[in-house]
């Protein structure tokens, strides 16, 4: 049993809001993946829990007019993942909380608990913070919208108080539309697992005035001498990279950002440049789980990888690995080009880029998107 | 045979899928008081005070016992034989609760209450005062003369034990002198290693669980997951202080043990918290983290390893010199170090010989005990990253190279005489490599470049069935036939999940002439009623058990022949059981042997290709060997001859229903007898076991990651008493040898402290982390082996780790010499190399 | 102080005075003895209590009783038939034999029941992702793998060499 005095569900959440108010013993339970866990370790043993674990209006997506994006924060994560609206316009989102635990968990953990906890290593954490998410919180004097990037104040703690409740999560129209990413989730094995670092890229692909509009190959197949880049044609428009475990709370990299914003998108330099840059915006810790050297390599790499991904499913054409394999290995791999690393681009799976036929497909959007000439696919 | 060998189902599938088959706690009654055991918060000191009074006042605190409390009386842990002999007995160091602490977490108080919560709140309460020394985790820095020794009553350091195995008269220094005057300097080399292996946790999904209560009979009854009831009981009552006859152990359905469960863990404390509340049922069921922090592990080894071979790929000497990390209790004590030597060197045969020196050296972490092989993975990851080593230096094939230097067929211990009859290694080595590509795959692999790499590699192993003659190995079986003709089947030998009672039941129908579905095997071991076996351990139950199954079966088969002879008036020995039914016995043609049905003896020879020189073969079930020349046997049809009853005789025309029988026994106004039969099997055999691991892989440097394409086990296990379950054994151990390669390691801070007891982050595989699993197995009857059978439970685990690492090596050019070979131990080697 | 809960459990409508500190394991394992639900490590890392809440798969261990309230609760014990037929997730485990110690069993049934319910087929990748919430010390996942593809699997066209 848990060790706690007094347990109420609340009917909503004004009644959560009244009731953590009344109670100064009392906080918010939700999913429970977490709450219980550390009332099971004694942290915060005999207090009460007040649960919002039943509320309707907490739980879902949805879309409002203005085409913002409102996330229940009740809502579990395998139900973000399959959320139509996530898949069409959030699928990145999608991929990075159903990399949470394992299948039971993510039934029951809630994506507002996995940011009300205030981990650096929430699965959702570092694609929150490139969405720009806000957060509402409901407390007993009335609402108000926190940005995510100012949400966390240190490792577990955030603006949250005691009594507020996180009633919706936010995403507006400029920071989702004409934007591809790709979350990357580092483990020590592939599910039930806590990230040793997370790391989201996402760009806004612009056509390139410059470029002409050549089909095919571009010259980058040449500049980086493996398959080719993804990117052909197409400026980075904007950039947003955000990590989990890179530093005691979820952190973006705003100066790369700027550095890449504008940057040809196939252009093979950018992948240095960012390994090299986000070094100087996190302060990976020295821990039992992982050394700083290591998840400094991690960092780099992870980058590279996400960006990688990220213009490929923009622009659903480019050979996947051409940023870091050789194209020796390309050669000799074979089959093996795109798929060796599906466990860290599960998608790949499940929104496949090229289809056999012949089709590119939006990685985003599932959509056809032009037909090509089969030559980068991994069929 | 025509039980035995055939992929029977598990006699208790149909209870685990329905949830219906009851395990330890379940069986718990709701309102038993919970036992709570109180941890220490500091790795080595000792308990100063405990003031109980605030604790005692929380409501629901039924009792609170400290270390002050218990009885003074020192007892052993080790899941082994009792041994009459004072100088064998296990080491005593063990309370049931300490004053001295001697690892973090160690159990300095108990707190019985009605539910967690009151214990819980009532531990917060407890004022306890310690008396801190430094804390030790290495046994470097627990053999420093300043380290505080953790057992001054029994040793005076925290030295264990050490032990020196070598080859007569050997001396590296002059093996190599000798080597250089035969072979000329140039052609004689020579490498030098050092490796280490991690504490790991066994991770059996059901938790170390008991409940104890006082019985109407005054018997303490403790049930328990355990491996081992008997042993248990007889633990129970030395730390007591009671008679044996007063414990009572009852062992139902358990949940995997690995090892852990061959061990005493806090059952006796259970049984003392029972009595001193009256004998009211107390439960203590462990918590995940107690149950990976507190109670036995893998032992750590760390070696330093010298080998000498020709450039032409001989080798000709070895020597190792290891610590292995004993943890705060000596538990199994030194056995699990000392057979990892032996095994080191009977792998690989050396010229001039080898020598292994290893002690055993007390720390302040969890204690080393039994787990899964005892020992050997660590033995084979010492000789195989040595063995790896020497070939990538030389460019030699590791195929090859063990093809040629790897313990030959006849192999005898010159320690124990325990000889290998049935060898099939090397074919175990072509199968392997066959299945892998080998060749293809290693020229294929060299020369590569850039950061993904592939590579293939092997790792080969020798695992001894039992503990014969190293410590007893006896087992006992009673069977009693019913009234409609079936059996029951009793043992004191115990199902943890391996497949045993399925096996056994297949035994017990193929020699009695009973159908499997009319043999029920009685699955909960109660020491009040089953017969005495030491229980499930070493790879030993199928073979040494099923020595006393066998002959327990012979014997009710005569006992049932001998009714039937009386019903028949026929004489026994024209006599057999077939199907249910007594029948004609209608001997073979051409067969000359007949076997002596009254005494229960059955013959085999050794195979060709595995038998010694003399061609011996030998009785399989008494002491005596008997030696025959293959040329008596009667023709070439029999591979192994063995009397199951049917071997030399067919059936003919149905007699009698063993119902009728059955019945007429059990109710016959002239003639009543129960039939039963009850027997002991004093097993002084034992023999090899062999097998490899092939490994294909492909690590991607800059993440440090590796992914598994294929794996392969090949085992030499004799013949498969069924061969799904028996392939079903292997892949669990494959995926735990996975784990083993890659993630696991139960790690400490500096303070003593266990950093990751809990299943996030002890990392055993997934279903994720597992590729699929190929075995395969060379079934050739070991002469030993009751039913040509020798060990599986536990060798599949042993060389995967090796393997995996040998395919990084080959893939990389880097030899890793630690396990778990982690994603950041290998992104620090490749970068260290130069590779990223 | 109990509290009152009303739940349909293996088909059959329970009024159950509960302590609300319970989880959800605690109720099934100790007021209904339904034992099949078995705790491994008691905070959602192991899958050992998986039971089906309205249909989805959850660790019944950080599941509060007081949660359940209104819910349709499935456990290994409900899924055997009138007359003790077997469902065919619990008929494919034996089959394969991917039952070993048995301990996880009745967890991964659960999920494979998940499966089944959802009429879809998975992949071999699939299913490992799908039951990736479970450990198993002893089968190495492979036998619960081919039980799991038997029922809801593809096809098997080629032998994996």
């Amino acid at each position: 049993m848990y060790d706690i005095e007094k347990f109420y569900e609340a009917k909503s959440a004004g009644d959560a809001v009244a009731h953590l108010a009344a109670d100064p013993n009392a906080m918010v339970i939700s999913g429970g993946t977490d709450v219980l866990v550390k009332l099971r370790a004694g942290k915060g043993a005999g207090c009460d829990l007040v649960s919002i674990h039943e509320i309707p209006e907490l739980h879902g997506v949805d879309r409002t007019t203005d085409g913002t994006i409102v996330i229940g924060p009740a809502t579990c994560f395998t139900d973000i993942t399959n959320d139509p609206i996530i898949r069409e316009s959030l699928p990145y989102l999608g991929e990075a909380v159903d990399t949470v635990g394992g299948p039971q968990i993510r039934s029951m953990g809630t994506i507002g608990g996995n940011l009300c906890n205030g981990a650096t290593s929430a699965d959702s954490a570092a694609t929150m913070q490139t969405l720009n998410a806000r957060l509402v919180l409901q407390g007993p004097d009335g609402s108000r919208e926190v940005p995510v990037t100012e949400f966390y104040t240190g490792p577990g703690r955030t603006v949250r108080k005691r009594e507020e409740v996180l009633i919706a999560i936010l995403v507006k129209p400029e920071d989702y539309i004409g934007w591809s990413g790709c979350y990357i989730k580092y483990g020590k094995r592939k599910s039930m697992e806590i990230a040793t670092l997370g790391c989201c890229v996402r760009v806004k692909l612009e056509a390139d005035p410059g470029a002409e509009k050549a089909a095919g190959v571009s010259s980058s197949e040449e500049a980086s001498g493996s398959g080719f880049l993804p990117g052909a044609g197409y400026v980075l428009g904007d950039v947003c990279i955000g990590y989990a475990v890179a530093a005691p709370t979820p952190t973006r990299c705003r100066n790369t950002e700027k550095l890449l914003t504008g940057m040809k998108a196939d252009d093979p330099k950018i992948y240095d440049l960012i390994a090299e840059h986000v070094l100087e915006e996190v302060s990976p810790r020295d821990s039992w789980r992982a050394s700083r050297d290591f998840r400094i390599q991690l960092i780099k790499e992870m980058a590279r990888r996400a960006l990688e991904q990220a213009i490929l499913r923009g622009t659903g054409k480019g050979t996947p690995g051409a940023s870091y394999f050789s194209p020796v290995e390309l050669d000799e791999m074979g089959e093996a080009g795109g798929q060796v690393w599906e466990a860290e681009h599960p998608e790949e799976k499940e929104m496949p880029v090229y289809k056999k036929d012949g089709e590119v497909l939006n990685g985003q959007t599932g959509q056809v998107i032009r037909d090509t000439d089969k030559k980068g696919g991994d069929q | 045979m025509e039980v035995v060998g055939k992929s029977m189902k598990r006699v208790d599938a149909y209870g685990k899928v329905t949830g219906e088959a009851k395990y330890a706690n379940d069986l718990c009654p709701k309102d038993a008081l919970i036992g709570h055991v109180v941890h220490a918060a500091i790795a080595n000191g000792e308990v100063v005070s405990i003031d109980i009074s605030e604790a005692e006042k929380v409501p629901g605190v039924v009792k609170i016992v400290t270390c002050f409390d218990v009885p003074d009386i020192q007892f052993p842990t080790a899941g082994h034989p009792w041994s009459v002999e004072e100088a064998h007995q296990d080491i005593a160091d063990r309370k049931l609760l300490t004053r001295r602490v001697r690892l973090y977490g160690d159990e300095i108080a108990a707190i019985v209450g009605v539910d967690n919560v009151a214990c819980e709140r009532a531990e917060r309460l407890l004022k306890i005062e310690y008396k801190e020394y430094p804390t030790f985790t290495e046994p470097e820095d627990a053999l420093k003369p300043d380290a505080t020794p953790l057992h001054p009553d029994l040793r005076p350091t925290n030295l264990l034990v050490h032990t020196s195995f070598k080859s007569k008269d050997f001396d590296y220094e002059k093996a190599k002198e000798e080597a250089i005057k035969k072979y000329g300097a140039a052609h004689v080399h020579e490498v030098e290693g050092e490796y280490q292996t991690p504490r790991i946790s066994h991770c059996h999904l059901e938790p170390c669980t008991s409940w104890a209560y006082v019985d109407v009979n005054g018997k303490v009854t403790v049930t328990a997951s355990t491996q081992i009831p008997h042993i248990m009981r007889r633990v129970i009552a030395q730390a007591l202080g009671w008679p044996v006859g007063r414990v009572r152990v009852i062992k139902p359905y358990i949940g995997g043990g690995f090892g852990n469960k061959q061990d005493i863990l806090y059952e006796p404390l259970n049984a003392y918290l029972s009595i001193v509340c009256g004998g009211r049922p107390v439960s203590m069921d462990m918590s995940r983290e107690e149950c990976i922090s507190q109670t036995r592990t893998r032992h750590a080894i760390h070696a330093k390893t010298r080998a000498l071979y020709t450039t032409d790929g001989k080798l000709l000497a070895r020597e190792i010199d290891a610590l292995a990390n004993k943890g705060a209790y000596a538990s199994h004590g030194h056995a699990v170090a000392a057979g990892s030597m032996g095994v080191y060197r009977n792998l690989y045969h050396d010229e001039y010989g080898s020598r292994a020196d290893i002690s055993t050296v007390y720390t302040n972490c969890a204690p080393g005990g039994a787990m899964r092989a005892y020992g050997v993975p660590q033995a084979v990851w010492f000789a195989d990253c040595q063995v790896d080593d020497i070939c990538h230096k030389e460019g030699f094939d590791p195929l090859r190279f063990r093809m040629d230097n790897c313990v030959g067929a006849g192999f005898s211990d010159p320690a124990n005489g325990i000889t290998y009859y049935s060898y099939s290694m090397k074919e175990c080595m072509k199968k392997g490599a066959e299945y892998i590509h080998w060749d293809e795959k290693r020229k294929a692999y060299a020369d590569q470049t850039g950061p993904i790499r592939h590579g293939v590699g092997m790792s080969i192993f020798l695992y001894k069935v039992g503990v014969y003659p190293i410590s007893l190995e006896t087992s006992s079986a009673r069977m009693v036939l019913n009234q409609d003709g079936s059996i029951q089947v009793e043992l004191g030998a115990t199902e943890i999940g391996q497949g045993a009672d399925t096996v056994f039941t297949q035994m017990a129908a193929e020699t009695t002439g009973i159908t499997p579905d009319r043999v029920y095997i009685v699955s909960t071991q109660d020491t009040d009623l089953a017969p005495f076996d030491t229980g499930s351990y070493a790879s030993r139950q199928s073979f040494v058990t099923g020595k006393a199954v066998k002959k327990c079966a012979l014997e009710l088969r005569n006992r049932i022949l001998d009714y039937a002879s009386y019903m028949l008036k026929l004489p026994v020995s024209e006599l057999m059981i077939h199907d249910n039914n007594i029948c004609e016995r209608i001997p073979l043609d051409g067969a000359e042997v007949q076997t002596d049905l009254s005494a229960g003896n059955g013959y085999g020879y050794i195979p060709d290709g595995s038998r010694d020189e003399n061609g011996v073969y030998r009785d399989w079930l008494g002491a005596d060997m008997k030696k025959w020349d293959i040329d008596d046997l009667p023709s070439g049809k029999w591979s192994i001859l063995r009397d199951t009853g049917k071997i030399f005789a067919r059936p003919g025309k149905v007699l009698l229903s063993l119902k009728d029988l059955a019945e007429t026994a059990f109710y016959s106004l002239d003639r009543s007898e129960h039939i039963t039969a009850e027997v002991t099997n004093h097993c002084k055999e034992n023999t090899f076991a062999s097998g490899c691991t092939f490994a294909d892989i492909t690590v991607d440097m800059r993440y440090g990651k590796v992914r598994i394409d294929h794996l392969v086990n090949v085992h030499d296990s004799g013949t498969l008493l069924n061969p799904q379950l028996a392939e079903a054994q292997v892949h669990g151990g494959m995926a735990m040898g996975i784990g083993y390669a890659l993630t696991e390691e139960l790690l400490y801070n500096e303070k003593g402290r266990p950093l990751n007891n809990n299943l996030l982050d002890f990392k055993i595989p997934t279903a994720m982390d597992v590729p699929d699993l190929k075995a395969i197995f060379l079934e050739m009857d070991d002469p030993m082996g009751p039913y040509g059978n020798k060990a599986l439970g536990e060798p599949p685990i042993i060389s995967v780790a090796p393997a995996i690492r040998n395919a990084i090596l080959n893939a990389t050019g880097v030899s890793m010499d630690r396990i778990p070979m982690t994603q950041q131990r290998l992104v620090a080697a490749f970068r260290e190399h130069g590779l990223i | 102080m109990l509290a009152i809960v009303h739940m349909t459990v293996n088909g059959v409508e329970q009024e159950l005075a509960v302590d609300p500190r319970e989880s959800l394991l605690e109720t099934l394992r100790n007021r209904l003895n339904l034992t099949s639900v078995k705790k491994g490590c008691g905070v959602g890392e192991c899958g050992a209590c998986t039971v089906m809440v309205d249909g989805t798969c959850v660790d019944s261990c950080l599941y509060l009783t007081m949660w359940a309230e209104g819910k349709h609760i499935l456990t290994v014990e409900g899924l055997k038939g009138r007359s003790g037929e077997l469902n065919p997730v619990q008929q494919a485990f034996i089959d394969e034999a991917a039952v070993q110690c048995g301990f996880c069993t009745p967890g991964l049934i659960m999920t494979g029941v998940e499966l089944v319910d959802s009429g879809r087929r998975y992949t071999r990748e699939e299913l490992r992702k799908l039951i990736s919430g479970h450990l198993c010390r002893c089968t190495g996942y492979e036998n619960i793998l081919n039980a799991l593809e038997k029922v809801v699997g593809y096809p098997k066209t080629e032998e994996k060499g």
